[in-house]
């Protein structure tokens, strides 16, 4: 089977095509010479653009994505260990170089696209590729053992860093392999029926602890911050507190004057000031007196009115773009029985990663090097790259653990500006942002108001469904705007925007957060108008979607939902999917009647994410994303005036504390033979739609804008 | 202008401006780099090291708050991950980014010297003022109970 495969052109060229990623990729692309040098290889080899193995058996495996948190570093491994058959106690996880040919993934998973960190994508983007590669590592190794013990490769079995002929007994250690390995001319693309058999797995869908947890209780992870090079200096940034205006420095020789200050750069979009040392660098960024020029687009918004904005736009005849249509809403809607409208709000919010940007950047005459946790490692390189008119392999990027991204971090604005300002100086520069450089020139979720109306037909069902998003930020808007497994017969579905001038960007689910809170709020309002169980009407809906029903029967059955709920309590459910996995939720509340505070005391989970890796981990990342989901449902608002952020650090942008975590958080996967989906976001979009669901069960009100404060709450409660 | 104090339990002596900031200076002058900066403002606790077993938010002290103390941050809390707290924190696999871990510990230790054996009240009331975005809390509280309980 094999030999045929191989003979059907696996040839070189189609090996190189398809990225298999051995010897000569590596070799082509030019990684560590070291590799294929007799004499120099020491006591380890690489056998693959994947792996190094070293004669005491130490497994060093690449990891391809930004680790942010989200602990892909260790299922991306494992992942690639496990048809490796590796000794897991035995293996180190590597950042892999900035080479998008061989470790970069396209949408589709297809090898070679980019190495960017984002949509929930690296686990599901690399599973097929990394068994793939890993079952040719250990091809390779079986390969040299077969040819030693002059024995057919396919005699030779492998158990956890192992090689053994069961025939004559003898075995023999991969690290013991290191010494005589030879990476053989082409190494075939395993067909999956010699990839290991799901039931045989060790690592995917068991229990293993994360790689980066020990790094992390004892401060030696290393974060871009943490980066000291000789003779490096210090800068810092005040930038334009209206998108597009720029700076004009009113007391340049005060600020020259300050002991240590060494230079001042000016940047289009703000005035950077280069020191000796930290200090003195946000010392004299605090004095610095700088007039705003221009008059862009930004400086006329004010966020609060936004709304009358969209309201005004949702009335125009001129569609916006379509998410979805099907049937034909526009003659069916006008013929409903009866017509439930509901509109829903959602302020801009920030991303607050605990790690405020920096990098460290180092420009000479002809290259660069930039040490930065980005997610997006080769789009990084690029973006340095051309900016400073070099090609790619001029550009040294290390990458770093990054503290947090939520979406922040796949914008390179900042790495840029750290290129900019070693470039004037002609030195290495830290480039450190403060918490309210940080959100002040942030990068927001949109703002949005979503219009919603349902048609009942003579039989109490919804028979159309319309749903306009309209806000900010463009593509943006619409992510998970759509509802495929809800049939409704006649949907129209639609985004309209508003380009306000001031930045915007993906924040951890993107449009899923607003988008779920308004569908799965409505669906709630509908249940209620029709006096139907709100898990009950969505079973109907999904009916004929055994997944999407499997999941919302178990956070159903979990939370005991036909259960009384204690005094004073109430639950509400919701179910969301995000990234190709399915999640459903349900938490149980109180209300603080005096004060408004929300208090959440419950939360049941279910997810299907297909194949999961690291079921552990993917609990784990539900977890924070719903409790990160509830601090933004709760607490979070950005709001500008003529244009200015009027939030600045944690004390008017408050997120979510010890205090206001659920009290339990309760959570279950089911089971799947499916391709893994994305699970890093799953948990945060249906947190909106619980938290006001359960509040409607409570009090009988209806919360519509997030964040539900405790002054919106009181107000609410009062109407 | 000279500063000396004891870090980790060996004496320092530090050159450094008239402003020199705690924070910045076990960064930066001392490539310390486990305590981290996060607010600026004393508001998330990404920061917090002990001063003469306090915690204390080092990014608004200054450094001459720290001449003639003990100074301990996450790398001086032990040498080999074996303080209660850390063996807990992997135990439970706490961190998810990490970046406000080292706080988190530092605030704890402070709380476990102070009172062995708090209730979940007493550890939820300490911990409040040290942000962790990832939503990491739960554990933390759970690898407190842990330790509290062994200890």
């Amino acid at each position: 089977m094999e030999k045929q495969i191989e003979s059907q052109g696996l040839s070189r060229r189609k090996f190189l095509k398809v990225g298999g990623g051995i010897t000569f990729l590596v070799t082509a692309v030019g990684l560590p010479a070291l590799v294929f040098k007799k004499g120099e290889i020491g006591e380890s080899k690489q056998i693959s653009a994947w792996v190094h193995l070293a004669s005491d058996g130490t497994v060093t495996i690449y990891n391809p994505a930004s680790e942010m948190g989200q602990g892909t570093m260790t299922a991306l491994a494992a992942i690639f260990a496990e048809e490796m058959d590796a000794d897991w106690s035995k293996v180190k996880i590597e950042d892999a170089p900035v080479e998008p040919e061989i470790y970069g993934i396209g949408w589709g998973g297809e090898r070679g696209g980019s190495m960017l960190t984002v949509g929930s994508r690296s686990v599901s983007g690399h599973y097929n590729n990394l068994r793939q590669s890993g079952a040719q590592a250990r091809y390779v190794l079986l390969s040299a053992v077969a040819e030693k013990w002059g024995v057919d490769r396919k005699e030779l079995k492998t158990d956890s860093g192992l090689v053994f002929h069961p025939k004559s007994n003898k075995k023999i250690t991969y690290g013991e392999i290191v010494e005589f390995v030879k990476i053989p001319e082409s190494v075939p693309e395993i067909p999956d029926s010699e990839l290991k058999n799901p039931k045989d797995f060790k690592l995917i869908g068991k229990d293993y602890q994360r790689y980066d947890i020990p790094f992390k209780v004892d401060g030696s992870a290393i974060y871009s911050g943490d980066i000291h090079v000789p003779n490096m200096v210090y800068a810092a940034i005040v930038r334009s507190p209206v998108n597009g205006t720029q700076p004009e420095l009113k007391n340049e020789t005060a600020i020259k004057n300050i002991k240590g200050v060494l230079d001042l750069v000016s940047l289009n979009h703000g005035i950077g000031v280069v020191a000796s040392n930290m200090e003195t660098a946000l010392k004299a960024k605090a004095m610095m007196e700088i007039t705003w020029k221009g008059d862009p687009k930004a400086k006329s918004h004010n966020s609060q009115d936004a709304y009358e904005e969209y309201e005004a736009l949702s009335k125009s005849s001129k569609t916006g773009s379509i998410v979805t249509q099907s049937g034909d809403l526009n003659r069916e809607l006008p013929k409903a029985q009866k017509t439930i409208r509901a509109d829903y709000k959602n302020d801009y919010i920030y991303h607050a990663q605990m790690e405020p940007l920096n990098a460290v950047a180092h420009v000479k005459a002809d290259s660069a090097e930039v040490w930065v946790g980005t997610q997006a490692s080769d789009g990084t390189r690029n973006d340095v790259a051309n900016h400073l008119g070099l090609d790619f392999k001029a550009v040294n990027l290390h990458t770093c653990y990054l503290g947090g991204g939520f979406g922040r971090r796949s914008m390179t604005d900042f790495v840029i500006e750290a290129v900019d300002i070693s470039k004037a100086v002609n030195l290495p520069v830290k480039l450190q942002w403060t918490r309210e450089d940080d959100l002040q020139y942030g990068a927001f979720r949109p703002i949005s108001l979503q219009k919603l109306e349902a048609g009942i037909d003579q039989n109490g069902n919804i028979n159309s469904w319309k749903h306009v998003v309209i806000g900010t930020g463009g593509g943006l808007l619409g992510s998970g705007a759509d509802i495929p497994f809800y049939d409704i017969p006649n949907k129209l579905i639609e985004v309209r925007n508003i380009d306000h001038g001031v930045r915007t960007k993906h924040w951890r689910a993107v449009g899923h957060g607003p988008n779920k809170f308004a569908i799965e709020t409505f669906v709630d309002e509908i249940a209620l108008e029709q006096k139907k169980d709100p898990y009950q009407l969505r079973r109907e809906l999904m009916k004929n979607h055994p997944r999407e029903l499997a999941v919302l029967d178990k956070v159903a059955d979990m939370a005991k939902w036909d259960s009384p709920v204690q005094e004073g309590r109430a639950r509400g459910i919701a179910f969301a999917e995000r990234s190709g996995s399915l999640a459903a939720g349900v938490c149980e509340i109180s209300l603080d009647r005096s004060t408004g505070k929300i208090k959440v005391h419950k939360i049941w989970g279910s997810l299907d994410g297909g194949v999961v890796v690291h079921p552990a981990n993917a609990k784990y990342q539900m977890e924070g994303s719903l409790v990160m989901g509830l601090s933004s449902v709760l607490f979070e608002s950005i709001t500008f005036k003529e244009g200015q952020v009027e939030q600045s650090n944690f004390y008017d942008y408050p997120i979510l504390r010890m205090e206001d975590a659920p009290e339990e958080i309760i959570l279950e996967i089911i089971p799947s033979t499916e391709k893994p989906t994305g699970i890093g976001e799953a948990g945060l979009p249906f947190m909106g739609a619980i938290i006001s669901n359960a509040f409607a069960a409570l009090t009988g009100k209806r919360l519509r804008h997030m964040p539900f404060t405790p002054e919106k709450v009181l107000e609410i409660l009062s109407s | 202008m000279q500063y000396a104090f004891i870090l980790n339990g060996k004496p320092v002596q530090v050159t450094a401006e008239e402003d020199a900031n705690l924070l910045w200076t076990l960064r930066e002058r001392l490539k310390l780099t486990g305590t981290k900066f996060g607010c600026g403002v004393s508001l998330c606790g990404s920061c917090i090291v002990h001063i003469d077993g306090k915690p204390v938010k080092s990014c608004i002290t200054p450094l001459s708050q720290a001449v003639g103390k003990k100074v301990t941050t996450i790398e001086g809390l032990s040498d080999d991950k074996s303080h209660p707290l850390q063996v807990a924190w992997i135990e439970e696999q706490v961190p998810q980014c990490g970046y406000c871990q080292s706080g988190q510990i530092m605030q704890a230790a402070a709380l476990l010297a102070e009172n062995p054996n708090p209730n979940r009240e007493e550890i939820i009331k300490h911990m409040n003022g040290v942000l962790c975005r990832c939503g990491t809390y739960l554990r933390i509280l759970k690898a407190i109970e842990k330790t509290a309980q062994k200890v």
